[in-house]
């Protein structure tokens, strides 16, 4: 079960997850985790936007709840902002092509 | 894990029907087959000694539509359903004589009234009342009725998200995902949406079915989808999603698929097609073929009526933005994802689970909540949108074909 000690401002959503989700508006600092730990953010983060769990190498699957949501397009450090500049889809150019072919 | 853990409660008592299946509701059915009947059948309803489990439906269309009969048929002869007034004008194309054979062959009580036949408006909203008043003086809609007994598992409940906001994927969605490998495990039976609100999430629950078979239907039932959204012009991708945080079109497909939970996806079922078995079940929406009747579901409660259609005795409806609507026939369960909108209109929702965001409790903690509320709400307790009195129902034209084996492997 959680645990509800002590409000975490980053969500892990599942196990094994490279993303943590901000719960709050973030300033640059440590921040509790939900999974019990702490990460250093590195930068501003709003609420809903995401956070490297750890080091994220280039070309990396990025998982959230268990599940791709893309690939890194660059290294990614643990409690840097993951968002379009650092992080593209798996799947959109596969989609434009194959609604372009209808 | 805690999906293993027992389900909350113990044996409720629900409404037998012939068919085996329980209601948890005794809702009068008064349905309208064609537009020009619906202040008819809207007055008939609201005119009754006591309208609150008087139910408007209808189909309000003049052509004869193969998907709405089909819809009004599973409607009419659904578990939360006691008795059932037709209202016909009398020359729409709608086939009111077989609506009325299906619901008095499944022994529920039904009337047809035509308007044309009986004298008007007013003769025939006076007929109504007095049919419905009638059936209702038997023990229709009477806690006395509730004899058959039944527990969480044996009810199916249907899931969607309307009003999504950022928040929405973090919080209410994957509390009913844990609500739903709750009642799963337990021998529940779960029902999710909706393949165009899944683009990018195909592999992933292909990996979930029980058969490759049925693996490889979800793959194409989804890029059948992503096929029919474009050719509506629908984009894939909005501004917004970006500021509120979501990156790319699989991270949004998956705040919605985390409503489906984690476990053994058991088939896909369409509109109307009633789900077989126990297990977790992903209901089609899209229509087969190029695009005929527009978008597979014009709003929220289209959705809702399907998943009702399908079975449901009960719908979790998360949000964010905050949706106020509830449904005819089975109770609505509003879940908000987002503090502040809960804050703003808590009367309007039933679960708080953006306090998450707020650390005052887990995604565990929630989901054990909801499962509490359900078994009450089970057992009669209104929901917010019921006590406020939402009875929304939309049926448009649409087409919709039954899945097969492949898609239903766990059916012998």
């Amino acid at each position: 079960m959680s645990g509800t000690t002590s409000p975490a401002t980053l969500i892990r959503l599942a196990e094994g997850d490279g993303v943590l989700v901000a719960a709050q508006d973030l300033a640059p600092g440590p921040h509790r985790t939900s999974a019990g730990g702490t990460v250093l953010v590195r930068e501003r983060v709003a609420l809903g936007h995401k956070v490297a769990a750890r080091d994220l190498a280039m070309g990396e699957r990025v998982v959230r709840a268990g599940m791709s949501i893309g690939s890194a397009t660059r290294v990614i450090l643990a409690g840097e902002w993951v968002h379009t500049h650092n992080l593209a889809s798996d799947y959109i150019a596969t989609f434009a092509h194959r609604g372009g072919e209808r | 894990m805690t999906a293993a853990a027992a389900l909350p409660g113990g044996t409720l008592l629900g409404y037998p029907r012939s068919d085996g299946r329980v209601g948890i509701r005794d809702v009068v059915a008064v349905v309208y087959l064609v537009e020009c009947a619906r202040l008819v059948a809207d007055a008939i309803a609201a005119g009754c000694s006591n309208p609150d489990d008087v139910h408007v439906i209808g189909f309000g269309g003049c052509y004869p539509s193969p998907y709405a009969q089909q819809m009004l048929e599973r409607l009419c002869t659904h578990p939360n359903v006691g008795a059932v007034a037709l209202v016909s004008l009398g020359c729409e194309g709608f086939d009111r004589e077989r609506l009325a054979e299906v619901v008095a062959a499944s022994g529920r009580p039904v009337t047809t009234l035509v308007i044309q036949q009986t004298g008007g408006t007013r003769a025939t909203v006076a007929a109504g009342r007095a049919w419905v008043d009638g059936v209702r003086a038997g023990s229709i809609g009477t806690p006395a009725a509730r004899t058959a007994p039944i527990e969480l598992a044996d009810l199916v409940v249907g899931t969607i998200c309307g009003g999504s906001d950022g928040t929405s994927g973090i919080t209410a969605n994957p509390v009913v995902g844990r609500v739903f490998d709750r009642l799963v495990a337990a021998g529940g039976t779960a029902v999710f949406e909706e393949t165009g609100e899944l683009i990018g999430c195909e592999r992933h629950m292909a990996a979930r079915a029980v058969t490759p078979e049925l693996g490889a239907e979800i793959v194409a039932r989804v890029e059948k989808a992503a096929g029919y959204y474009t050719a509506m012009g629908h984009g894939s991708f909005a501004p917004g999603n970006a500021e509120g945080g979501l990156t790319t079109l699989e991270e949004k497909s998956l705040g919605a698929y985390t409503k489906s939970g984690s476990g053994p996806i058991h088939g896909v079922v369409t509109p109307g097609q009633l789900v077989p078995a126990p297990g977790l079940y992903l209901l089609d929406v899209v229509p087969e073929g190029a695009p005929r009747w527009g978008f597979p579901n014009i709003n929220d409660n289209a959705e809702i009526a399907e998943l009702i259609a399908c079975g449901s005795h009960v719908v979790l409806f998360t949000t964010g933005r905050g949706s106020v609507v509830g449904s005819a026939i089975s109770p609505v369960v509003k879940i908000c994802a987002n503090p502040e909108t809960y804050r703003r209109m808590s009367e309007d929702m039933d679960v708080d689970a953006g306090r998450i965001l707020e650390g005052r409790d887990g995604i565990d903690d929630v989901a054990g909540e909801v499962l509490d509320l359900l078994h009450e709400v089970a057992g009669g307790r209104p929901t917010a949108s019921e006590g406020l009195g939402h009875t929304e129902f939309v049926l448009t034209y649409k087409s919709s074909e039954p899945t097969g084996p492949s898609c239903l492997p766990t059916v012998r």
